[in-house]
């Protein structure tokens, strides 16, 4: 048995693994992108097998290759029924799109004016958090009834849900930069505009950053619910007419477009952090 | 040029001799006094180092000084511009070295005048570098860069060598000196370190119950020998006026 022996001052503040090294270890690993695929491709192989055998049955789960035959028919037919996926594809991603930039942007000026003044604090946080406490698919009826069934209420939805993580994220990086900073910044003469544009703004950045790749999820959550109501075009209404086909390799299909959607805005967001948080990644190396 | 900061009276420099005039400072928190009308003066050009027990009030003097704390009394003067370099170095991570530097400076070609002073302080090399990645003395070399490139007639440092290790520590006060004796401002060292202020400055305060308790010119010629007799027989002084208590042990000290 192995017992790990940590000296007893490094146990309160410092992570084990910097005081053995062992967080270390990983890097040296050659290939370790790649041998993430690993455990991922088995999931896969051991779920067809299962359906190929029998064991998972077609018309529960349908086996990977069914569903990579269904998306590729999808794509390449344009059914009186469903449309193309690209096109669905294309629907539901711009709703998204235009979902999250606009929640993202009302976040940022929100969360700038209520970080940088009192006044603003008093303004807006308070009405912020309160309107976060509601549960946000719960607003859906409500948003049919005042905006109909069109991709107005879609939109709205999307833009809450990415509008609440972008602005506390934000709101508590603002907060939370060094006041010795800001001390620093008085004694070097900086008018407020400048410590706000050198100081202030960069440093909420790693927290906005984090709170951006929340927004990403929480806004993809509220796209795939909101367009579950009355839709006419998207994967949402795809999913729906698959519901009452029993088409459930349609509905998978889907389902995998979603958290394509979802991986690609993840991984743009990471490209960003890793450009623009490059002060902080240099030193973890 | 000068300017005077107090929340009650103002007096503005009238003579170019002085780099601060301070009278009749007082500050509490709550019921305790951490100033108590203190008044100092400083020469232009002089360096004047100032020790004192934690709590003694040094550092409150200091942050009054450089108008951070505005909740004093008393009145005082200071010679612009004013440069400030902290016990910890307080570099902007997200700026690079150079960038650091040139933070809020004003006038032409900041990145020549910047690069001027990273030379001095012997980081040319380092001017692209993320400060996360400067050793700690590297960092407080770019804090005194960043100080220097002001061009202060009055530098303030806050116990900047305090976090230092003792190899490091003898070679930032090589370089302090070094850059005074070029740019000749007045100094304002606040420290712990008996022997620090012994071995930098022309005069040396100690500070206790708010007040300046002594006050003593240091002749001796730079670069001082530690061991100086002068210098051995003010240390033992300095300790006592320190409230550290002496013994038969004095000679070892």
């Amino acid at each position: 048995m192995l017992v790990q022996v940590v000296p007893r001052s490094a146990t309160r503040d410092a992570p084990v693994w910097a005081e053995t090294g062992g967080g270390r270890v990983w890097q040296f690993l050659p290939g370790r992108g790649w041998l993430r695929l690993i455990s991922l491709l088995a999931v896969v192989g051991v779920w067809q097998l299962l359906s190929a055998t029998g064991v998972l049955p077609a018309t529960r789960l349908a086996s990977p290759v069914t569903i990579a035959h269904t998306a590729y028919t999808l794509v390449t037919t344009n059914s009186p029924t469903y449309g193309t996926l690209q096109a669905s594809l294309l629907v539901s991603a711009e709703r998204w799109g235009i979902g999250l930039c606009v929640g993202v942007t009302i976040a940022v000026l929100l969360a700038v004016a209520s970080g940088l003044s009192r006044i603003g604090e008093y303004a807006f946080d308070p009405v912020l958090n309160a309107a976060r406490s509601i549960p946000l698919l719960g607003l859906l009826p409500l948003f049919i009834v005042w905006f109909g069934i069109g991709d107005l209420p879609k939109i709205l939805i999307v833009v809450l849900g990415a509008l609440f993580p972008m602005y506390v994220n934000t709101f508590a990086g603002i907060r939370g930069v060094d006041p010795k900073l800001g001390e620093l910044g008085r004694v070097l003469g900086l008018s407020r505009w400048e410590l706000v544009r050198h100081v202030v703004l960069p440093g909420s950045l790693p927290s906005a950053l984090t709170g951006l790749r929340l927004s990403v999820v929480g806004s993809l959550l509220a796209l795939v619910v909101g367009e579950q109501i009355n839709a006419n075009a998207g994967l949402g209404f795809m999913i729906n007419t698959a519901e009452q086909f029993l088409a459930n390799n349609i509905i998978m299909v889907c389902l995998f477009m979603y958290a394509v959607l979802g991986l690609l805005a993840d991984g743009l967001v990471r490209l960003v952090e890793r450009r623009a948080l490059a002060w902080r990644r240099e030193f973890a190396q | 040029m000068s300017r005077a900061r107090t929340t009650t009276t103002a007096t503005a420099i009238a003579n170019d001799q002085v780099a601060a005039s301070v009278r009749d400072l007082s500050k509490r928190f709550g019921n305790r006094i951490v100033l108590d009308e203190l008044s100092l003066d400083i020469k232009a050009g002089e360096f004047v180092a100032m020790i004192g027990r934690s709590g003694s009030g040094k550092s409150t003097l200091l942050r009054a000084l450089a108008g951070l704390d505005r909740d004093v009394s008393g009145s005082m003067a200071v010679a612009e511009p004013v440069a400030v370099a902290f016990q910890e170095p307080r570099l902007v991570p997200w700026k690079r070295v150079i960038d650091n530097v040139t933070l809020g400076l004003r006038g032409a070609d900041p990145d020549r005048v910047a690069a001027e002073a990273l030379a001095e302080v012997e980081l040319t090399e380092r001017r692209s570098a993320w400060p996360l990645t400067l050793s700690g003395g590297e960092a407080q070399r770019v804090s005194l860069a960043r100080a220097l490139v002001r061009s202060p007639s009055l530098l303030l440092l806050d116990e900047p060598f305090s976090a230092l290790d003792a190899l490091t520590t003898i070679s930032m006060h090589r370089l302090v000196l070094r850059l005074w004796e070029t740019h000749r401002p007045a100094v304002l060292l606040v420290t712990h370190d008996v022997d620090e202020a012994l071995a930098l400055a022309d005069r040396v305060l100690v500070l206790g119950d708010g007040r300046i308790a002594y006050s003593a010119t240091v002749d001796a010629p730079r670069p001082r020998d530690r061991n100086h007799p002068d210098l051995t027989a003010l240390r033992l002084r300095l300790l006592r006026e320190l409230g550290v208590p002496m013994g038969e042990t004095d000679e070892l000290i």
